[in-house]
């Protein structure tokens, strides 16, 4: 089981790999989202670190519901979903895997490139861990959730504007807590309610959704 | 017990009990309205602070109420349908989806106008209304994906697995809103989730509450009566209906 | 004219995989009703039926990929959604789809399968396999040059990689030349030799009467 969990994982990775000039859409879809709020507002820095930590929540959001198209899509159509579906394996294992290394692939550079932005808009020193942990732990509950969504609209031909009507109703309970926490990080205040939150959001999660994706891939597949 | 399901869940059976089962609780929901309307609008006292305008509760509030009511019901209805492949579980599920909605809606424009002496504006982010609002969402993303999958099968148990998903996260979005609400008060002081309960403006609510349940039931047979016909209609049973009603 | 070289067939448990009382409707209108079948170790059998009639549907059902309407399949006795795990260890699908990435080459995409759906993790075993059906010298090509008959020779390495008893092939001849079509033929007799069972569709007729039962007919409307 592990060795087939591995196989998924590493077989998704290699995969991106071998599209690497997309793999950076994401990410530069999430910089320059950040960097139309300067454009629009101005560039005043007062009113920039107020509301710093919602735009780059609020960016990560669409760029992570931007690049979750991916994760089924292909295997959907070249009849690869259909051959994991059947195979020995216990699926949820390997939807795991799958939304594992999709997080790595997209999930991770923003975690890496958020300090330039958190600059970019002037967030205040004290609140930048906080916001790379909140972007840490919420990340990946971004792409397992969201990977629901997916599972479920594989199959339709234009599911990309009802993926975002499905999935982002449920991203609102990380975005409060996540922005609320970098705000109060900046304030000076104690995060830690907001952080076990976010924190047992992603061990629920990571519990149930692979059921769940599971379970609307095996839909989609009819 | 299961051929009691099985005769309960067939199709040509729901439509018949459907149909006498109607006109009872269509009368109940008409006396049940006018009994709640003329508490609230009539016998019950005005509020102390709002005056006349706070009797739109009697309609909001059994709203919201009926808004996750409905939701629930879907969900259970959609995990029927998924689990045990009944098939009318399938048709109350899609059939309740649209009356849902319309209570979300019904709560959203009744708070809004009850919010409108009191905040001076149309909108305020208050935490009832916010969670109305996302599960508005949650509604529509639900219809959504039910219409956009052509396999009426597939729709529905699609629309299942996204009801569960949508009730796990329902507390989870309360709770979230909440705490946000509370974080943001500032000057909006919000009456409307803890309006003071009097004895004599609690019956009128609870009996409202009551009609609005029923004017569910009534609506969710009429329409589940009629997505039944549509769906079994090349089955023998059917034809003969609309043999006699074209004679 | 050489002879196909024929794998060593490892042996297979003896299974039983049966339709029961299936209802199938697609857009309202009814392609079976009341169907039922069992598949018996050693033999082959066919699906046919005019275009349209739910030949691939069915196929599919079989395989637990699609849930029919009414009825249930049983495997040894036990509804395929109880034991979904044991069932497929002996289940091998050759759908439409070829299920292979394009991006990764023909190596690379057996071993994968390999760790999917084999325990076993030899790669000389890959290459026997490869050369079997007809795909030696290809091992590094990208797969996105394969041709489509050479995707389907890769679908078949990968139905044989599987050890399973159980193989349901949709159309196996399509994209197929002449030795492609004496390979598969060659292989399922040796399959069912071994007492495991093929079910399958196809539009041509095939050499293998001496195993096959009374084909399942779908009615076209």
């Amino acid at each position: 089981m592990f060795r087939a969990f591995m196989a998924m994982f590493n077989r998704d990775l290699l995969l991106a790999y071998r599209h690497r000039s997309e793999l950076i859409n994401p990410l530069l879809f999430f910089v320059i989202i950040i960097s139309l709020f300067p454009l629009a507002l101005g560039p005043e820095s007062r009113v920039l670190s107020t509301i710093a930590s919602g735009v780059v929540w609020v960016s990560a959001l669409l760029a992570a519901l931007l690049s979750l198209d991916t994760v089924f899509r292909s295997d959907f159509h070249d009849g690869a979903l259909e051959q994991i579906v059947l195979s020995p394996q216990p699926l949820t294992l390997l939807v795991f895997a799958k939304v594992l290394a999709h997080w790595c692939v997209t999930g991770v550079p923003l975690i890496l490139v958020s300090p330039l932005l958190a600059s970019m808009l002037h967030i205040k020193e004290e609140a930048l861990g906080t916001l790379m942990l909140t972007l840490l732990l919420g990340t990946p509950v971004l792409s397992l959730v969201g990977s629901v969504g997916v599972a479920l609209t594989v199959g339709l031909r234009r599911g990309g504007m009802l993926l975002s009507i499905l999935v982002l109703p449920l991203y609102i309970p990380v975005l409060i807590f996540a922005a609320g926490a970098v705000n109060d990080a900046a304030l000076g205040l104690d995060v830690s309610a907001q952080l076990a939150f976010l924190g047992s959001m992603l061990v629920l999660s990571i519990t149930l959704t692979p059921l769940a994706i599971a379970a609307a891939l095996r839909v989609s597949l009819n | 017990m299961y051929t009691w399901i099985h005769k309960f869940g067939s199709p040509k059976h729901f439509y018949r009990m459907a149909g006498k089962i109607i006109p009872w609780t269509a009368a109940f929901t008409l006396i049940l309205f006018a009994y709640g309307l003329y508490g609230a609008l009539i016998t019950s006292p005005p509020d102390y602070q709002q005056g006349e305008s706070a009797r739109i509760m009697y309609v909001h509030v059994p709203a919201a109420w009926m808004s996750m009511f409905v939701y629930m019901v879907l969900a259970v209805a959609g995990a029927i349908g998924l689990i045990w492949r009944i098939k009318l579980a399938d048709v109350m599920a899609q059939a309740s989806a649209p009356i849902g909605a319309s209570f979300t809606v019904l709560a959203l424009v009744t708070g809004s106008l009850w919010g409108k002496p009191m905040w001076g504006t149309w909108w305020a982010w208050d935490a009832r209304l916010t969670s109305e609002l996302i599960l508005l969402f949650l509604y529509l993303g639900y219809m959504g994906l039910t219409t956009a999958i052509e396999d009426r099968r597939t729709a529905a148990r699609a629309g299942a697995i996204l009801a569960l998903v949508g009730a796990v996260n329902i507390p989870i979005i309360h709770y979230s809103v909440d705490w946000w609400n509370t974080l943001h008060q500032g000057a909006t002081v919000t009456k409307m989730s803890k309006p003071s309960i009097h004895i004599d403006m609690l019956i009128p609510l609870l009996v409202m509450a009551g009609a609005f349940k029923l004017y569910y039931f009534t609506i969710v047979l009429i329409r589940a009566r009629a997505d039944v016909l549509f769906n079994e209609r090349r089955s023998s049973w059917v034809r003969e209906i609309i043999a006699k009603v074209k004679l | 004219m050489t002879t196909i070289s024929l794998p060593e067939f490892r042996p297979v448990p003896e299974v039983i995989l049966t339709a029961r009382d299936l209802f199938m409707s697609r857009d309202d209108r009814p392609l079976f009703e009341n169907l039922s079948f069992t598949l018996n170790p050693g033999r082959v059998q066919q699906i046919e039926g005019p275009n349209g009639s739910g030949k691939t549907t069915l196929l599919r059902i079989m395989c637990g990929l699609i849930l029919a309407d009414e009825g249930d399949i049983e495997f040894n006795g036990q509804n395929i959604r109880s034991v979904r795990l044991e069932f497929q260890e002996q289940l091998a699908y050759l759908g439409h789809l070829h299920g292979i990435k394009e991006e990764l080459t023909v190596i690379e995409n057996l071993t994968f399968m390999q760790k999917l759906f084999s325990n076993q993790d030899s790669e000389h075993d890959l290459l026997a396999l490869l050369e079997t059906v007809g795909l030696a010298g290809f091992e590094y090509s990208p797969a996105r040059t394969l041709s489509a008959g050479q995707r389907r020779r890769l679908g078949i390495a990968r139905v044989l990689l599987s050890d399973a008893a159980i193989w349901v092939m949709d159309e196996p001849y399509t994209a197929m030349d002449r030795k492609g079509i004496k390979m598969v033929e060659a292989l399922i007799s040796a399959h069912c030799q071994r007492g495991g069972i093929a079910l399958l569709t196809s539009h041509q007729s095939m050499d293998l009467s001496h195993l096959s039962e009374t084909p399942v007919l779908l009615g076209g409307q």
